[in-house]
């Protein structure tokens, strides 16, 4: 398998608003994001079960690489956050809440 | 030699001869590999339970864990954690229980391996869907006026649950709390 250049990477569909994502602030917790929809061919660490929904920042984690590119030798660190999901906006039922760690290019503001 | 170690010899050929590769490569060093392996050895659900009877008897490590995981472990010797540590604390209205959805992220090298259970298709894409129903099956069944907290591990963090101190305890030694605390409490698929 031939793995793609850099530049092939940029207009990818998951990582095409990469300029205004790092051009933005950091998100304060409290702040509702959306997840991103789409399904990256590529290895990726967004659970499927969460894209598209919306939820709340409960932390923000810290500053690592994110994995979509590690694994293809690039590092490229951005702020990931603990994100916390209602089971309802989930999964249409249920009582509890899921935490999940996503970094930002995984999400949108809501 | 036995017939036991004819049978394993074939995948320990396989794994000198990978890291043999990775040597000469510039990739990684003996030392290197040795300290990983010596790392993962020290990890056992026991440190896990000092550090939470530590917290049940100190208010000031109590704060330190919930705020910075790292420097809780460091503070009783377990300084070797290569990822972020997170602590969540069970209380009388909110119960927390850990999975990783996407694969098995777990902190190994403080809690030692993690159970066979953790790691299997059913925990894992069930206990995010309905974590009552799971923890019913550990024989944990939780009152409708707590609310259950899920936590997938997906980055570089790990968790670990503060499970709530029992009562009747009052007058136990750290020694003897920590005695108390399972492997299963500190993910949170037990009580203490």
């Amino acid at each position: 398998m031939t793995l793609p250049s850099p530049e092939t990477l940029s207009s990818r569909e998951t990582l095409s608003s990469r300029e205004a994502l790092s051009s933005r602030e950091t998100l304060p917790v409290g702040a509702r994001v959306r997840a991103r929809t789409g399904d990256p061919d590529q290895h990726t660490r967004i659970p499927r079960y969460v894209r598209g929904h919306v939820g709340e920042i409960v932390a923000v984690l810290g500053e690592w690489a994110l994995p979509d590119l590690s694994v293809r030798g690039m590092t490229q660190p951005e702020t990931c956050y603990a994100v916390r999901f209602a089971a309802a906006e989930l999964w249409g039922s249920g009582d509890h809440t899921v935490t999940v760690d996503l970094w930002e290019s995984y999400l949108d503001r809501a | 030699m036995t017939e036991h170690e004819h049978a394993s010899a074939a995948v320990a050929e396989r794994a000198r001869l990978l890291e043999q590769r990775l040597i000469d490569a510039g990739l990684t060093t003996d030392g290197e590999i040795d300290g990983f392996i010596a790392s993962m050895y020290k990890g056992t659900p026991v440190n896990g339970a000092r550090m939470v009877a530590r917290a049940w008897t100190d208010p000031e490590y109590l704060e330190l864990l919930l705020t910075d995981g790292n420097a809780a472990g460091a503070e009783l010797g377990f300084d070797w954690m290569a990822y972020q540590l997170r602590v969540v604390a069970n209380s009388a209205q909110e119960h927390n229980v850990i999975v990783c959805t996407l694969c098995s992220c777990y902190p190994v090298s403080l809690l030692g391996p993690s159970p066979g259970w953790y790691k299997s298709f059913a925990y894992r894409s069930r206990t995010v869907r309905e974590p009552r129903a799971v923890l019913a099956e550990f024989g944990l069944t939780l009152g409708d006026d707590v609310t259950v907290r899920v936590w997938d591990s997906t980055s570089e963090a790990r968790y670990m649950v503060l499970p709530s101190r029992p009562p009747g305890t009052d007058t136990m030694s750290p020694d003897e709390l920590a005695a108390l605390v399972t492997r299963n409490a500190l993910i949170g698929t037990a009580l203490v």
